[in-house]
């Protein structure tokens, strides 16, 4: 069986402050609620600036300029101690600032949905002109509008986008009932496909993949477009890939909360190695409903709000190559309907039973990447360490299974385990984040087989209260593309002209 | 009658015991400034240990016990009862 391969990535982070404000639920539901409240009068003073969202270490770790190893021995919070480096571009992609992502919104639209400010537009077009992957389009933006033509829209229905305070521009909504088209439904599915673009565009562009090659994209988001028809027909993955010149490529969306992105790359993998597709991208963009959903956590804590990017990521599987890291589509875990929700049910069916059926052990994975939420985010809302509680319970497991003593469970989580540095953007963490340290840790570096876990909780879409999580290997390749068939041409022949001459036979004796 | 938590580590499980004893301290749901005063057991207690088939114990919690800060637990879920319970 010859195994597909994970080819390369592309991570993207997009700065949006003004978003945090005006489109992010917590904030968004406190101005219905409590629009006196306390906590909208002092969230201004606790938004970062760029720059200091650059100089935030797990974004660099994000898009590859350091290492999650580099975490481990920060003190935290991290949010005051500063970067390695404090780059705008890395070695996986790029955190984007707010004003370049909104002409990006304009690319992405393809309706005539957004209308920008004129001034604005052409004050960030040379900026955005200036970037390696979007001068064509920069240069390509239509003119903008006036600013009153922007506030009679707004003013009608419209969703307004800011930029340092000021209106800039909106999204028209597409239709007058129907709840589905509305602005900010398509302000929210304008961002995610925005963001797509941005993270393929990386990927293909890092890895110098000729977009052509891809013949298909899964779209593995939290969002989900269509009319009133159809709430969820999609197809955001086709969108993007139109947009980014797949000009051979199909696609379709795939859902299933935070679990979606591990969901596509097990698809991706399968579609790759039955042979339908060469090169399968799987690409997934940004939230803004998530931006500083813990906000009030955070500025009760002193603390900025860390919830101030979007999140984005592409990677491509393709043909075995011999040289990049397989997928093991044969040690895949999954939880079923039957496995039930107890933390010891749910760690066994998605990391203990893939490597049972295969005779390995949990030790024999390297690494694990589970959901990869910056605890820098989670612990002062009270939602603790993510990562670290999935690599206690998949210690506590071995510990259970006899595989090591209760002793050296601080060590595996060490060693097997990883700060996380993921955005809290439901999706995002799901394990994906490490594919591109994987492919450069079973390649030049010095591991040999590592699990991508993904886990949802399914119960916030209110049509079951199942828990959900997939999981598959990938293991450094051993370099045979192809391994022999079983049976040689020369057999086959043989095969067939002793068929043919038992059926001569028979047909003479009748 | 008694409550039986599972939450994940100490405060939590102290905040969901207050509620039942002496009231909803976040004073946010319907037990606000109600208090019940009810008999209230983590499940890593050994109280609801002793008390149930250990075989069961241990395929539905065994590993949460060897995650969970048990002691930290324990702890808060006496405080809690010792101020509050009147069972």
């Amino acid at each position: 069986m010859s195994y597909p391969v994970l080819k390369g990535v592309g991570y993207a982070l997009v700065n949006t402050p003004d978003m945090i404000v005006h489109n992010g639920t917590t904030q968004t539901t406190e101005k219905i609620v409590n629009p006196e409240s306390e906590y909208l009068k002092v969230i201004g003073d606790h938004i970062r600036k760029y720059e200091e969202v650059l100089n935030y270490a797990p974004n660099q770790v994000y898009i590859g300029n350091m290492k999650p190893e580099d975490l481990r021995g920060m003190e935290m919070p991290w949010a005051d101690k500063g970067a390695k480096t404090a780059e705008r571009f890395g070695k996986f992609g790029e955190i984007m600032p707010q004003d370049e992502f909104i002409l990006l919104m304009k690319n992405a639209d393809a309706f005539e949905l957004v209308v920008l400010e004129k001034e604005f537009t052409e004050k960030t077009r040379t900026k955005l002109g200036a970037h390696p992957l979007y001068a064509n389009e920069a240069a390509e933006l239509p003119e903008g509008a006036e600013l009153s033509v922007i506030e009679a829209l707004v003013a009608d229905h419209a969703e307004a986008i800011y930029n340092d305070g000021k209106l800039v521009g909106c999204v028209k909504r597409a239709h007058d009932v129907d709840t589905n088209l509305t602005a900010h439904v398509l302000f929210e599915n304008l961002v995610v496909k925005a963001s797509g673009i941005l993270a393929f565009k990386h990927l293909i562009a890092t890895n110098g993949f000729n977009v052509e090659d891809v013949d298909y994209v899964i779209e593995c988001s939290e969002e989900a477009c269509g009319d009133m028809n159809q709430r969820g027909g999609g197809n955001f993955a086709k969108s993007i890939a139109e947009r980014v010149g797949a000009i051979n490529a199909s696609g379709s969306d795939t859902r299933g909360f935070c679990a979606a992105p591990v969901h596509a790359l097990i698809e991706a993998a399968a579609l790759v190695q039955a042979g339908v597709y060469e090169n399968v991208v799987v690409v997934a963009g940004g939230a803004t409903a998530k931006l500083g959903m813990n906000g009030k956590d955070h500025v009760k804590k002193g603390l900025p709000i860390l919830e101030d990017v979007l999140g984005a990521f592409a990677f491509m599987i393709g043909k075995n190559d011999g040289v990049n890291p397989v997928i093991r589509t044969d040690i895949a875990g999954k939880h079923t309907v039957g496995t039930g929700s107890s933390p010891q049910a749910v760690i066994t069916s998605l990391v203990a039973a893939p490597l049972d059926r295969n005779g390995m052990k949990i030790t024999d994975i390297d690494k694990f990447s589970v959901e990869m939420q910056n605890p820098d985010i989670t612990k002062p809302a009270g939602a603790g360490d993510v990562p670290e509680a999935n690599y206690k319970m998949i210690a506590a497991l071995c510990v259970k299974r006899g595989e090591m003593e209760r002793t050296q469970m601080g060590d595996f989580i060490t060693n097997h385990g990883m700060m996380g540095w993921a955005p809290t953007q439901g999706h995002i963490p799901s394990g994906v984040p490490y594919l591109g340290f994987a492919q450069h840790d079973l390649t030049e570096g010095d591991l040999n087989r590592v699990m991508i876990v993904g886990k949802g909780s399914l119960f916030l879409g209110r049509m079951t209260d199942l828990f959900d999580g997939v999981s598959v290997v990938i293991e450094r390749n051993s370099g045979v593309t192809e391994e022999a068939s079983s049976v040689s041409h020369e057999e086959v022949k043989n095969m067939i002209a002793e068929a043919m001459k038992d059926f001569a036979a028979y047909m003479l004796k009748e | 009658m008694l409550v039986l938590l599972g939450a994940a580590e100490a405060e939590a499980s102290g905040l969901a015991a207050e509620t039942v004893t002496n009231g909803d301290p976040t004073y946010a749901g319907s037990l606000a400034g109600v208090s019940l005063g009810l008999r209230v057991y983590h499940v890593v207690e050994p109280e609801f240990k002793e008390a149930v088939n250990a075989d069961v114990y241990e395929e539905q919690i065994g590993m949460m016990e060897m995650v969970l800060d048990v002691d930290g637990i324990i702890e808060e879920m006496k405080t809690i009862r010792e101020q509050f319970c009147k069972f």
